[in-house]
């Protein structure tokens, strides 16, 4: 909402400065997007007289002209404009002057051996228009020295708020003036228009719907339009609105002035007699005033003539009935619509106007017959005409409220005391109507443009509170709704700044843990992994719906329906997918070697269609280890992503022992290269592994990758256990290796578990220590060098001890069908 | 001292200052004072002397004997010191070689902001609540005092999921707000969470991603005023920029969940992007007394309850803080950027340790 300084001067009796007025405005709601002061950057110009214009001695185009700008001294100044001439009247810059049009700063120069101390503008050079035919000519008996943004009525502020939706009353200057006048800027200047009568009006309205409670107008007849004076076209083009002609202009100017939008209609393009409300039929089309042509439906409401729909109710007029140069009789349409129907109608045939913008936040409800009145009177001063008696069809709607604050409840709620007369003079002040005082609450009816105040409530529970609690519960909003509309009032007019801070009470001295043991595995797994070398990312959750579906389904459930972009389409099923984005991205940056992760969420589609939100930390490697001199980079391989898995599942607690793996990972994996982490039989805590081939081929992914996915939400809570003394034996460990012939299809875990299984209590440790194929190990076996601990408890041991345990060893992996070698 | 001594000792002293390795002082030490030496011998033979001079030869042998293992000793320590030197002159590396790289990983600054809010609202008594990214519309906006003719409704750039079975079709949400709902319908007051989380909304372009992060807070008791949320928010923002007087001011507003409502601004400098003077204000976050109409949306009597609610944009106050220019990079995974603004997984956000960029 943009108006002029000068403009609210016509409803505001304020001394106070500008920058006053607009930091009250910021503070209490209206806040303040710019303020445009034409009038700096023309300061040094003033209006000026040539006193005489003769050639100039050396040159044929320039002239040489003595001016009187209003100092007192004559100065001299050459000029090339082919209109500068003796007597007229024009605008004089100074030396020191900045040319807004050009940025140049202007000097004392020598133009062909003639001083010239200063220059005649034209209207581009002050940055005002595209005119260069020649300086700015101003009427010869102007008075010089006059600041040529005061002559050209320039030096008027203009004002830019932005008003929030509830707020439709302050979409006009007057209701701008009116809170500014209750902060106490200045007081509110009356504003009651004559009622004006005549005979009968030839147009009559009918109402054939409930989007339209009430409906007036007005026949003029015998107008003569026009442009309108330059007063309202300047207020016009300073708020952004091009004048048109007389009519149309006094009618947007009402929509900013008292926030009132008008229509008026040619009377002579109207086809019968009536017009009529009505909602729209099926097929109808109309060409409103923008050019465009709207299919109405059954759900707009519409004005209708005896041809068909002339006008989009509260949003747009038709252009068959507009108003033209020749139009000689009009009718003004002063109307009050259903704020809901006419933003339904905006938005679907997404039309935006600046009546739509009033009515579908709600409009003076008890104003019509006046704006009516007042519009009327400017027609009538701007382009004559006789008006009719007004007419009209509905009745003023019944929106006579009240509403009661009690004081305790302003202090409860503001967490300050604030004065009870302070109060009550914010909303008399606010044009709340004082019924009923005492010393503990005070009743007010609520003024006629205030339709955001103690309206219906509209509360709706959606399923999930039962009865009782919801009954109850309303019926409390119904009492504290309204008064926390008049506690808003209070405080926002009388300063927020003004309510002095409390910390937040009931905080312990020394904060207790603040997260969840899940949180606290999330942040865990977060510094595990960049403690690894990984980079953390914040990837979309949306993806094309083709890279989503080479990681499992893409189903329609998760599929939006209004995509910012065609190929953000789908929910990802893994934050693995998008990493992968992240990586094709990176190795096309020139970095082949990226060590990617996110923590975050994956989507899928469980029982029934719901969708399942799991929460998956997920890694990726590409390219190469680093090349250094002490060791030769080597490829990512499957081992890499499984070492980032295992050191996150020890780092989050989990019994590294009681994990298996298998080889069942998901597709886009390699088959023979990936592995499924399991904890028990059933429960599934990750994947890793190289990706396969033709996934990566899919995805346009280069290189060697490999990942892994952590399922977070299947880690179990630790358990509150203290832990046990530590096992710190007397003895010292004694180490024994031995090399197994293994087949093939004997996992190395499968060994390792033979092998501590052989001697629970001495054998402490076992582990993998080579793996050798090839030479000298039969076809379909590899070699496992495997190391073991033993701790021994009780005495050192013997060497027919270690005999004994060793013994058992290779018995147990023998039955394997494992090999000492 | 006899002559046979005097010459035995001095053609020992000569013979250690002559040994120029290891081998031939040890061959030295065993010919003069191993077990069969010369020396050894000679005290061995002490017996043999005549009685009047044997006390004097004695004590005389006795010397030479402690004498000379000492220059042997001596010796033996310089030669081995000089062994070493000599070893070690062998033994250079380029020291200016580089080391084995160690990876660089980093946590993403939105991350990090996540972290110091939960430390700082965490001092504050707050828990932290979560919710799903798909909502309801309900949750998201009817619940929230939005009804759907609401013009506030155009301001979300809703996008929208199909409904499960015959249900209405699902929006992603546009902020954390459901949450609020989701916590009051699911635990008593008094209630003190805040949440953190991704939102979504159709608009994408310089200052707008299609996904970002809010973090919302909620506070319900029976007498949390106005003034507490002042006071909240006043102490959270000094803490999050590290700046005990940043400038903050309050002015009304309105949003559909809160009454009143309030914008709130800090100080900075418009010119040079300084958080915390300048004498120019910045819009940062928006807040409010929760609407009574919100809560009996989710069965809690207004006359006995009441709270506030804030939400701020978490890339926003991470941008400020950091004075990080552009809001597409933090979803572009540019290493980079990510090594540039990212953080060390060795310093969490700590109060104890400063939270101060």
């Amino acid at each position: 909402m943009k108006f002029t300084l000068s403009w609210l001067r016509d409803h505001l009796d304020t001394d106070a400065p500008l920058d006053r007025l607009t930091e009250t405005l910021s503070a209490i709601g209206l806040e303040v997007d710019s303020v445009t002061d034409r009038a700096a950057p023309l300061a040094p110009f003033h209006t000026a007289r040539v006193i005489e214009a003769s050639p100039h001695p050396n040159a044929d185009r320039l002239r040489v002209c003595r001016v009187d700008a209003g100092t007192g001294e004559e100065i001299t100044v050459v000029c090339g404009a082919p209109n500068a001439r003796t007597g007229m009247g024009a605008v004089f810059a100074p030396p020191g002057a900045v040319v807004p049009g050009t940025g140049i700063t202007l000097k004392i120069g020598e133009i062909r051996g003639v001083t010239s101390a200063g220059m005649l503008v034209s209207l581009r050079e002050l940055g005002l228009g595209e005119d260069h035919d020649g300086i700015i000519e101003i009427p010869p008996e102007t008075r010089p020295g006059i600041p040529y943004a005061t002559w050209a009525g320039l030096d008027d502020p203009v004002i830019e708020v932005g008003v929030t939706p509830n707020r439709g009353d302050a979409l006009s200057v007057r209701g701008i003036a009116r809170d500014l006048a209750a902060a106490g800027l200045g007081t509110l200047k009356p504003w009651a228009p004559e009622a004006l009568h005549g005979p009968f009006s030839p147009i009559a309205w009918k109402n054939e719907t409930t989007g339209c409670p009430w409906v007036t107008g007005r026949y003029i007849s015998r107008v003569k339009n026009g442009p309108s004076p330059d007063w309202l076209q300047r207020r016009l083009l300073a708020v952004g609105l091009r004048p048109i002609s007389a009519l149309v202009d006094v009618t947007n100017y009402f929509a900013f002035d008292i926030g009132r939008p008008l229509h008026v209609y040619d009377t002579d393009l109207i086809s019968g007699g009536t017009l009529t409300v009505r909602r729209g039929r099926a097929g109808e089309t109309f060409t409103a005033l923008d050019g465009h042509l709207y299919e109405v439906t059954d759900s707009d409401v519409v004005i209708a003539d005896a041809s068909g729909v002339v006008g989009l109710a509260g949003i747009m007029g038709g252009k068959s009935t507009a108003v033209s140069d020749t139009t000689k009789n009009v009718f003004v349409e002063c109307a009050l619509f259903d704020p809901v129907r006419v933003a339904l109608s905006g938005r679907r045939h997404q039309l935006h106007s600046d009546a739509r913008a009033r009515f579908e936040r709600g409009l003076d409800q008890s104003l019509l017959p006046a704006a009516l009145d007042a519009a009327s009177a400017l027609i009538m001063k701007l382009c004559g005409g006789e008006p009719s008696e007004p007419v009209s069809a509905g009745a003023e709607p019944a929106w006579r409220r009240s509403a009661t604050l009690r004081f305790e409840r302003l202090n409860s709620l503001a967490g300050t005391d604030v004065p009870q007369d302070e109060a009550v003079g914010v909303l008399e002040r606010l044009g709340f109507a004082l019924q009923s005082r005492d010393g503990a609450q005070i009743t007010v009816a609520v003024p006629p443009w205030r339709n955001d105040i103690a309206a219906d409530t509209l509360l709706d529970t959606g399923g999930q509170v039962d009865h009782g609690r919801a009954i109850m519960a309303a019926e409390g909003a119904g009492i504290i709704e309204p008064e926390c509309d008049l506690i808003e009032e209070v405080l926002r007019i009388r300063g927020l700044d003004n309510i002095p801070p409390l910390s937040l009470p009931g905080v312990p001295p020394v904060p207790l843990t603040v997260l969840t043991p899940r949180q606290t595995r999330t942040a865990l797994a977060r510094r595990v992994l960049a403690g690894r070398g990984l980079a953390e990312c914040v990837t979309f959750s949306f993806m094309p719906r083709a890279r989503a579906a080479v990681f499992g389904a893409a189903p329609e459930t998760l599929r939006v329906i209004n995509p910012i972009a065609a190929d953000l389409d789908q929910m990802r099923p893994t934050p693995l997918a998008t990493l992968v984005q992240a990586a094709s991205g990176n190795i096309a940056r020139g970095y082949a070697d990226t060590a990617l992760f996110e923590i975050g969420p994956g989507y899928a589609e469980g029982a029934q269609g719901v969708t399942a939100q799991g929460l998956i930390a997920a890694g990726l490697r590409t390219g190469f280890t680093p090349r250094h001199w002490q060791a030769p980079a080597r490829h990512m391989e499957a081992m890499d992503a499984k070492a980032d898995l295992w050191d996150l599942l020890a780092a989050l607690g989990v019994p590294m022992d009681a994990l298996t793996c298998t080889p069942d990972a998901p597709a886009y994996y390699h088959p023979g290269r990936s592995g499924v982490v399991r904890q028990g039989p059933k429960t599934v805590l990750g994947y890793f592994g190289e990706l396969h081939p033709a996934a990566q081929d899919a995805l346009g992914l280069a290189g060697h990758a490999v990942g892994f996915e952590l399922f977070l939400d299947q880690i179990a809570d630790p358990k509150k256990k203290r832990r046990a003394p530590p096992d710190l034996a007397l003895f010292q460990p004694v180490r024994r290796d031995f090399a197994f012939l293994v087949p093939r299809r004997v996992g190395a875990d499968a060994v390792l578990r033979a092998v501590r299984g052989a001697e629970r209590t001495l054998i402490e440790r076992a582990a993998i220590f080579d793996v050798y194929e090839g030479d000298n190990v039969p076809e379909g076996q590899r070699s496992l060098g495997v190391e073991i601990v033993l701790q021994p408890r009780e005495r050192t041991m013997t060497d027919e001890d270690i005999e004994a345990v060793c013994s058992k060893v290779v018995a147990a992996v023998n039955k394997l069908g494992a090999t000492l070698r | 001292m006899a002559d046979d001594i005097e010459t035995l000792r001095s053609l020992t002293l000569a013979g250690v200052a002559a040994a120029d390795d290891l081998r031939a002082l040890d061959a030295l030490r065993v010919h003069v004072l191993g077990k069969s030496g010369a020396l050894t011998k000679k005290l061995k033979e002490l017996g043999t002397a005549p009685p009047e001079l044997r006390r004097a030869r004695g004590a005389a042998l006795n010397q030479l004997r402690d004498e000379l293992s000492d220059a042997v000793d001596t010796k033996r320590a310089a030669l081995e010191r000089a062994a070493i030197e000599t070893r070690l002159q062998s033994e250079r590396i380029d020291i200016t070689l580089p080391p084995s790289p160690d990876a660089p990983g980093s946590i993403h600054p939105i991350s990090r902001t996540i972290e110091e809010m939960a430390a700082i609202f965490g001092a504050m008594g707050f828990a932290i609540a979560e919710g799903p990214d798909i909502e309801s519309d309900w949750h998201n906006f009817s619940a929230l005092n939005i009804p759907s003719h609401h013009p506030a409704r155009d301001d979300h750039d809703t996008f929208y999921l199909p409904g499960i079975g015959n249900g209405a079709p699902r929006v992603l949400r546009t902020h954390t707000s459901p949450v609020q709902v989701r916590t009051m319908l699911t635990q008593q007051p008094p209630i003190r969470v805040i949440v953190p989380g991704r939102t979504f909304r159709a608009d994408h372009d310089a200052t707008h991603s299609p996904m970002f992060h809010q973090c919302e807070a909620l506070v319900i008791d029976r007498d949390i005023s106005l003034a507490h949320l002042k006071g909240c928010l006043i102490d959270f923002l000094r803490a999050f920029f590290g700046i005990a007087t940043l400038p903050v001011r309050f002015r009304a507003s309105y949003f559909p969940f809160t009454e009143p409502s309030m914008e709130i601004d800090i100080g900075w400098n418009r010119k040079t992007g300084e958080i915390g003077g300048g004498g120019d204000w910045l819009e940062i976050l928006g807040s409010g007394m929760v609407h009574p109409n919100v809560l009996a949306n989710v069965g809690i009597d207004p006359r006995e309850w009441q709270g506030f609610a804030f939400g701020m944009g978490v890339e926003r106050l991470t941008m400020l803080k950091y004075g990080i220019p552009d809001l597409r990079a933090f979803y572009e995974s540019d290493l980079r950027w990510l090594r540039h603004y990212g953080f060390s997984a060795l310093s969490p956000a700590m109060l104890h340790e400063g939270l101060a960029p």
